[in-house]
């Protein structure tokens, strides 16, 4: 399918979101915590567009998120 | 069963052990210090006659028939204000007392109409029923004497009618209005001989009265009477259920005649209710059999087309098939559903199986989305789970009382008016919200503090509020250290401590004193005992689910947690949500609230199901919609809810819901939504209903059928049906089943059945081996989770700020008379009290716009606009305006936005920047012009 940017927009205002509100704790930590509830919550289906939006340079995204995103990667301990 | 009436024993129970033993009449009965003769009395089986008492009201001692003679004592005391005492040998039939009863009731009935046979209350009447009681047989004084016998009958409300004629000034409806409602509507004009009960200067329309039916139901004659009754007879048989309407799930007796619901009447023994109710359940029920219902399924290629009435046959094989072939095409996670907060538990779970079991994936959410879900997040994450930890009666021991984003007069009447009950007894009220609601000040209640923040700032306040307590030494550091994580405290008190969250520090953003939040703060720590009540004014945020967390810190804090009197208490706002979460039908949790991702707990049901449910979360309902304008989901199945007039930013609603292949609709109106349905599924209203409903308390109540389904199906069957045809086997032979279902893949749920809720009546989960009577009150010494868990609350500003463009912040609320989208209120009577949402001005607002009182203004959001007419009122502080969502045509949510909360995606309804201007008056139309409806919603595309 081909990726629709506009309405992509919601994963980056979203994992943005989740980012400021990890943003009180040290790096590693809040990228841990971000990619945590991400983990918990979004269908794989919104994973997939926020992967896509971070290998397409990531613009406009929090860079808690981007890393909260490699980590994502990894499976869950 | 028979029409049934609940014992009448004259005056409220007493509390405490039955130790003071007395005998009436010879026979000997033991009750509790504080007892009345008359309930004493009737205890022993022995009614005394009584006109102006009732057991939900303080004895008044009035009309003098209840005399007694008590042995040792002169004269004859009336037996409903006087207390027992040891020993007491009361007499209450002799010659003398029933002389002086009949001298009693002659006076009344001289001046009352003699037409009991053609009186609408006739055999349903305690007056009629006192005068055979004392054997009256002829009455004296005729008519010639001075009477009210000629006084104008008052119908001016919808649903009950006032014949003074009748009345007989035992105040019963006055003492209602005042101690049950607390509305304090009605007064006795006038003494002696003269006086007459009256709803102020004006009718009961114009006047105070909220229309809730306390007096009605209080009074003994048929002065005040049900206008169903007056048209249709008094009612023959009785059905116990639930209201549908909102989280406070009162019990009423539907009283009926054959299958017509006559009236619906509180029931004294419901766990919630107490024998109270608000105008909605007692008299808004009209929607149930309306017109406008549709009872026959109905199949249409596009959205565009006509509907095609169909077969259930035709209905369920066609959406079985078309789920299929999406699936085929597009893959296991193009299709979901949405679940509905005033569907029952039964059709809840029904759906959330079809979901996880036939459709094969986790894409379920429900309507709390939209309302409750940070309460879910914030609760778990500090307590360990997902509800509320009181009983409203818990509210009765509070000391001071703390309701934060919350309406309760409005949204949850019933509860709101035990609480008031409480304040007017001398608890303390401190209101956190932008808006001055009732509560603030109310008759013989006034809050100790308002904190009117800025919309978007509760967590600032919550912060605020905790660094006070602890900088000021007023923490219960004893409970923390014994109740809660050692490391998570002391994570959370630096935190807490930093300058930056004092209230000094917050003074800017929240817009409230610091000298205010401080005393705000002292007060609660103070308590001894402090209570949160709250709201979708807490949740509806971008940090809803932080601002929950915050409330839970505070009530650690202070150890205002685990007992009576305390606790951090949702208001739920559909009959519902409780439920429906309980049930399962969040995309990333099973019942009970356990994640898709616990093996353990998916192997459970996967035995049980017999089939693999996915380890993944699924859509929530926002995702839905922007997975259905990507491409990627293409088949929706919605019950009972309306989001295309509920849900936020309608705009991109409606084109994600207009790009969907195939959305089934279950409803039981051609609601806003079903206009871009491809299936309609007619459903079934509440007296059709057989299953449970939980309220805010955790309560688990039985909904009872009182006629059969009109569409021939019961919900949840239609569902097995899809699920069946669409190659998963799914079937119960009852409702109960599906609880039984429930209670063995639930531990919470492990001891509830519909068999043991009819024999007790109802139960608050956790209801299983440990407690198998329920738990009204939660984290009684233990938390769910073992330690309670502070929880770090940094405030982060919504992005949803006021610019230049958009001046003005607007937030919406309800009223008591409409409920929610309206589906159903407005289609009663109702619609006398609110036939269009209003918003509310600030005067200074309105004078910088040439705005004044009813003018129509156009209320514009960076995604939408939309017509409303203006009010010009300073409940709000300037810059904000206030508007409520009752009406489709207003469409509030064609201008609310995108943004929601970060943990759960609840939409953010409390905050809108928005700009207001005066709708230039429409240039005269042109003969034969046809003038544009005045409060049309108008979307703007794009901006
Ligand atoms: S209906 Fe309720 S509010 Fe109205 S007068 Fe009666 S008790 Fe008071
Ligand atoms: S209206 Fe009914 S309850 Fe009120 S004073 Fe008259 S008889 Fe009593
Ligand atoms: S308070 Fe709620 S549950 Fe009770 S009658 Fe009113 S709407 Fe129904
Ligand atoms: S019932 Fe006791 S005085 Fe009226």
């Amino acid at each position: 399918m081909t990726p629709s940017p506009e309405s992509e927009l919601a994963e980056l205002r979203m994992a943005n979101q989740i980012a400021a509100n990890f943003r009180h704790h040290p790096d590693d930590q809040a990228a841990a915590e971000v990619a945590n509830h991400l983990r918990s919550f979004w269908t794989p289906w919104m994973l997939e567009r926020l992967e896509r939006l971070v290998d397409s340079g990531g613009e406009g995204l929090d860079p808690l998120v981007v890393r909260a995103a490699a980590l994502l990667a990894t499976p869950a301990a | 069963m028979t029409l049934l009436r609940e014992p009448d024993r004259g005056t409220p129970s007493a509390p405490g052990p039955e130790t003071v033993t007395l005998e009436i009449d010879g026979i000997p009965v033991s009750v509790p210090e504080g007892t009345s003769v008359m309930r004493a009395a009737a205890l022993a089986g022995t009614d005394v006659p009584k006109l102006c008492a009732t057991d939900s009201l303080a004895a008044f001692g009035s009309c003098r028939l209840c005399l007694v003679e008590i042995d040792g004592q002169r004269g004859t005391p009336a037996s409903c204000t006087t207390p027992v005492a040891a020993g007491m040998r009361v007499s209450t039939q002799t010659p003398r007392l029933d002389r002086l009863r009949r001298g009693v009731m002659e006076l009344y009935i001289s001046d009352h109409p003699l037409d009991c046979l053609t009186c609408p209350a006739n055999g349903d009447c305690e007056l009629q029923d006192m005068a055979g009681a004392v054997g009256l047989r002829e009455v004296r004084y005729g008519y010639a004497g001075a009477n009210h016998l000629d006084a104008a009958k008052d119908t001016s409300n919808p649903y009950f009618e006032f014949d003074p004629a009748k009345c007989i000034v035992c105040s019963r409806c006055v003492r209602a209005c005042d101690d049950i409602q607390g509305t304090l509507a009605l007064t006795i004009e006038g003494r002696g001989f003269g006086s007459k009960v009256a709803p102020g200067p004006t009718d009961f329309l114009g006047s105070e009265c909220v229309s809730c039916g306390a007096c009605v139901q209080a009074c003994p004659t048929s002065t005040l009477q049900e206008k169903a009754v007056v048209l249709s007879g008094t009612p023959r048989r009785t059905v116990l259920t639930t209201c549908a309407y909102c989280g406070v799930g009162c019990s009423f007796k539907a009283e009926l005649n054959g299958e017509q619901v006559v009236r619906m009447v509180p029931y004294k023994d419901g766990g919630a209710n107490e024998g109270h109710s608000c105008v909605k359940g007692r008299f808004a029920w009209g929607y149930a059999t309306h017109p406008d219902r549709i009872t026959t399924p109905m199949i249409r290629e596009h959205f565009t087309d006509p509907w095609r009435p169909v077969s259930w046959e035709e209905a369920i094989s066609h959406t079985a098939r078309r789920l299929q072939e999406i699936q085929e095409r597009h893959g296991g996670a193009a299709i979901g559903a949405i679940t509905s907060s005033r569907c029952t538990n039964e059709e809840v779970f029904a759906v959330q199986k079809m979901v996880r079991a036939a459709f094969g994936n986790n894409n379920v959410d429900t309507c709390a989305r939209v309302c409750h879900s940070p309460t879910g997040f914030g609760l778990k994450s500090t307590f360990g789970t997902s509800a509320g930890t009181q009983d409203f009666k818990s509210v009765d021991a509070a000391d001071v009382i703390m309701v934060i984003g919350a309406n309760p007069t409005d949204a949850h009447p019933v509860f709101a008016s035990r609480m008031k009950r409480r304040l007017r007894a001398g608890a303390k009220l401190i209101v956190v919200d932008p808006r001055r609601i009732d509560l603030v000040r109310t008759p013989h209640i006034e809050a100790s503090y308002h904190l009117q923040l800025m919309p978007g700032t509760n967590v600032a306040v919550l912060n605020a509020m905790a660094h006070t307590i602890l900088a000021e030494g007023l923490a219960n550091r004893a409970f923390v250290a014994e109740r809660c994580e050692a490391d998570a405290f002391e994570v959370w008190e630096r935190f807490i401590l930093d300058p930056a969250n004092s209230p000094e520090a917050l003074e800017v953003v929240t817009g409230v004193p610091a000298a205010a939040v401080r005393a705000a703060a002292r007060l609660y720590a103070a308590g001894p005992n402090s209570a949160i009540y709250y709201g979708l004014g807490v949740t509806e945020h971008s940090q809803g689910s932080t601002a929950v967390m915050g409330m839970a810190n505070l009530a650690m804090l202070t150890g205002n947690i685990g007992r009576d009197g305390v606790g951090v208490n949702p208001l739920r706002g559909q009959n519902n949500v409780q439920g429906s979460c309980d049930m399962g039908s969040f995309p990333h949790e099973l019942s009970g609230y356990r994640h898709v991702a616990d093996a353990a707990v998916r192997e459970q049901f996967e035995s049980e199901w017999g089939h693999p449910v996915l380890d993944r979360p699924g859509l929530r309902i926002p995702n839905m919609f922007d997975a259905a304008i990507d491409g990627a989901f293409r088949g929706l199945f919605v019950q009972g809810e309306d989001v295309a007039q509920s849900d936020p930013n309608l705009q991109h609603v409606v084109a994600a819901l207009s790009s969907l292949e195939l959305l089934v609709v279950q409803d039981l109106f051609e609601n806003e939504t079903a206009k871009f349905a491809h299936v309609f599924l007619p459903g079934t209203s509440f007296l059709e209903k057989d299953g449970t409903f939980i309220n805010a308390e955790r309560r688990i109540n039985r909904v009872r059928p009182v006629m059969p389904p009109r569409t021939g199906k019961s919900e949840w069957e239609v569902v097995c049906e899809i699920a069946t045809a669409m190659g998963y086997p799914m079937s119960w032979g009852s409702a109960s089943e599906i609880m039984d279902e429930v209670a063995r893949l639930t531990p919470t749920f492990a001891g509830v059945s519909f068999d043991k809720l009819d024999r007790v009546g109802s139960v608050q989960w956790p209801c299983n081996e440990t407690a198998p009577l329920g738990t009204p009150v939660m984290h009684v010494g233990k938390f769910v989770r073992g330690l309670g868990h502070f929880m770090e609350t940094p405030f982060v500003p919504t992005d949803e700020r006021s610019t230049s463009r958009y001046p003005l912040l607007l937030t919406t609320g309800r009223i008591l008379t409409q409920y929610n989208v309206g589906a159903q209120t407005r289609r009663t009577a109702n619609q006398v009290w609110h036939h269009e949402d209003i918003l509310d001005v600030h005067p200074h607002d309105a004078e910088d716009r040439g705005i004044t009182e009813g003018d129509l203004v156009y209320v514009a959001s960076r995604v939408g606009r939309i017509q409303l007419h203006a009010r010009i009122s300073e409940r709000m502080p300037q810059g904000v305006v206030y508007t409520t969502f009752h009406h489709p045509i207003s469409g509030t949510n064609v201008v609310t936005t995108e943004n929601s909360d970060w943990a759960t995606n609840c939409p953010e309804y409390k905050v809108t920047a928005v700009q207001v201007q005066l709708v230039p008056p429409a240039p005269a139309p042109e003969k034969g012009a046809e003038a544009v409806a005045p409060a049309e919603p108008v979307p703007v595309a794009g901006a």
